[in-house]
């Protein structure tokens, strides 16, 4: 008779496990988004659609919705353009001073957000900078810039160079080789770069915190409303994000998954 | 995703070691080189036309990154230094709230150490004990999606996408259902004081317990991500060979998984660990105002509540340092060959 294999069922029971945890507060959010909660979503008061129907009803909730929606639009494309010209540049050639830039890049992600938004507050006092949107949005392209570049170099560095050196075989020119055949390889990860970089600035709140002045992102929103009770509206936001987010990936997974099947079954 | 952050931070000291010789040979010019991994030989022997080519493609180098780093200088090392330079103003005698002029007062450092020395002590504390609790439970997560669910991209997407999500459902959103579901009036308390594992004035919201218990959730994709990059490139053949060589699962966990993903488990726990002790939202949601404060909450209190700069920057810029230290320690100490 087989023994009992404790490690076959370790991993999945377990890593199920954390899987439950890492989404309880989140099914929290969502089944408290349907709360007829008024005021304050403490306890449960019964049912309703009303908030789904109207996020907008509690004051200022999509104010701070489309603030953090646009801070992190014009964040991440700022980052992904300034990270991804970074990450070629690092990864595919050599300067004197690229031992710096490695460097200067990476630390932002060795300090911790505190002292991140606490510096650059620093400045802008020192420079007599008026706190707004523009230096939220400047303290995000700085953390994003180096999460996008640590995702695309690791790309850039898993490229099979065979595929390049194979494009300039056939007489492609080096331009001609990167519209073609680099870049085309690239761009899941550059996608990847930008979800990711959006999702930190959303997320974002000490960063803000310290530099936004008396602009209001929604995480910041949510912090102050913490205090006398969250609007049921704001869960109905944060749920809406997870469920978008899940939608958008995972349509474009299966786009790619049956293109791949049809390009197999082709092949 | 946001993997291999101390991947790079290795290329960054490798790419310093090989700037050193390749900037001294000194006949290449200033900005050039050749393309990485392509050490394009000896300098000497190249062709005039070989140098020009090799001088353009140092300017088409230079062109992609100067836009990033001028940014980079602009709003992470200037700044720095602006943090450094404000935490040791002085405060004019009789001036308002607030006002500070450029000085050079290292008293701030031994006043705000003595002050609160606790609080740096207990963020480590609490941002390490979160670590290791992140590391036990994305571990396991991440061998799941990358080694257990290979072969199934559907399901594993689903589950990749379930890691990253709730990125998007607000990070204080989540800390404040943590709050409600800890509650004294909610089901966990109910349930332990029901099983007498916590007595019957007991409670967890407002507890160090708490305060941990969301560190390590919020930080947990940060430890999960980089492992499963690490994984998912992992060759199975070699857990197989394991088997074949009559290792116990255990054994080949232990002799082959494990180290060949230490570079994923570096980078998790450091992208955790950083966050973690700079961290003070979940202090202020779930904690309370006595024993469980940590660091980021009193730089925040003294920036914004006291008004004072000098205190809040030197405050910042020990965090830094510190975590800078830990941080070239931990990498010395744990870093498999290839890291250091």
């Amino acid at each position: 008779m087989r023994k009992f294999d404790l490690s076959r069922w370790f991993i999945p029971v377990f890593g199920g496990l954390a899987f439950v945890y890492l989404l309880v507060p989140i099914a929290y959010i969502f089944v408290f988004s349907f709360n007829d909660a008024g005021r304050t979503n403490l306890s449960w008061r019964g049912f309703t659609l009303s908030n789904w129907q109207n996020p907008c009803g509690a004051p200022q909730v999509c104010e701070a919705f489309v603030n953090s929606l646009q801070v992190g639009v014009i964040a991440t494309v700022v980052a992904t353009v300034l990270g991804t010209l970074l990450a070629f540049g690092l990864e595919r050639y050599r300067f004197r001073f690229s031992g710096t830039a490695n460097i200067l890049v990476f630390l932002p992600l060795a300090t911790p957000e505190v002292v991140l938004g606490a510096s650059l507050l620093s400045q802008f006092l020192n420079l007599g900078v008026e706190l707004g949107m523009t230096t939220t949005i400047i303290s995000h392209i700085m953390f994003c810039m180096s999460f996008v570049v640590v995702t695309i170099r690791a790309r850039i560095a898993s490229l099979d160079p065979k595929l390049e050196e194979a494009a300039a075989d056939l007489y492609a020119s080096g331009p001609m080789t990167f519209w073609k055949v680099t870049f085309p390889l690239l761009v899941p990860g550059i996608v990847a770069a930008a979800l990711l970089s959006f999702a930190m600035s959303f997320d974002d709140f000490i960063v803000a915190n310290f530099n936004s002045g008396p602009f209001t992102t929604f995480p910041q929103f949510i912090y102050v409303a913490a205090t006398r009770g969250i609007p049921a509206e704001a869960n109905v936001i944060g749920s809406g994000m997870f469920l978008a987010a899940i939608a958008l990936v995972l349509g474009a997974q299966l786009w790619r998954y049956w293109r791949g099947k049809r390009v197999s079954a082709v092949g | 995703m946001s993997a291999r952050a101390t991947d790079d931070a290795d290329d960054a000291a490798s790419a310093a070691d090989a700037a050193g010789p390749a900037g001294s040979a000194g006949a290449v010019g200033t900005t050039t080189a050749g393309p990485a991994g392509k050490p394009g030989g000896n300098a000497q022997e190249r062709s005039p036309e070989e140098l020009r080519e090799h001088r353009r493609r140092g300017r088409v180098g230079m062109m992609l990154v100067v836009p990033g780093l001028l940014f980079a200088v602009a709003f992470f090392a200037v700044p720095v230094f602006s943090l450094l330079a404000m935490s040791l103003y002085t405060r004019p005698e009789g001036a308002a709230i607030g006002v500070y002029e450029p000085g050079l007062e290292f008293g701030t450092y031994a006043e705000v150490l003595s002050l609160y020395w606790e609080a740096f002590l207990r963020s480590f504390g609490f941002a390490l004990i979160a670590t290791i609790a992140a590391l036990l439970i994305g571990y396991p997560m991440a061998y799941l999606v990358a080694v257990r669910l290979r072969g199934k991209p559907l399901l594993q997407g689903l589950l990749l996408v379930l890691i990253i999500a709730p990125f998007f459902s607000s990070f204080i959103l989540r800390t404040q259902s943590w709050r409600l579901i800890l509650s004294d009036e909610g089901v966990v308390v109910g349930f332990l004081k029901a099983v007498a594992i916590l007595p019957e004035d007991g409670r967890l919201t407002a507890t160090a317990f708490a305060v941990v218990c969301g560190l390590t959730y919020n930080f947990l994709p940060f430890m999960t991500l980089p492992i499963y990059a690490n994984l998912e490139r992992m060759d199975l053949r070699l857990i197989e060979a394991g088997g074949d060589l009559y290792a116990s699962p255990f054994e080949t966990f232990r002799k082959v998984t494990l180290p060949l993903s230490m570079p994923g488990v570096l980078a998790g726990t450091l992208l955790t660990f950083i966050p973690a002790s700079g961290d003070y939202v979940n202090a202020v949601l779930l904690g309370n105002n006595q024993n469980t404060t940590m660091i980021g909450q009193v730089i925040d209190s003294r920036f914004f509540r006291a008004v004072d700069y000098p205190q809040a920057s030197a405050l910042s810029f020990v965090l830094m340092f510190a975590i800078l230290i830990l941080v070239t320690l931990y990498v010395r100490r744990f870093g498999t060959k290839e890291l250091v």
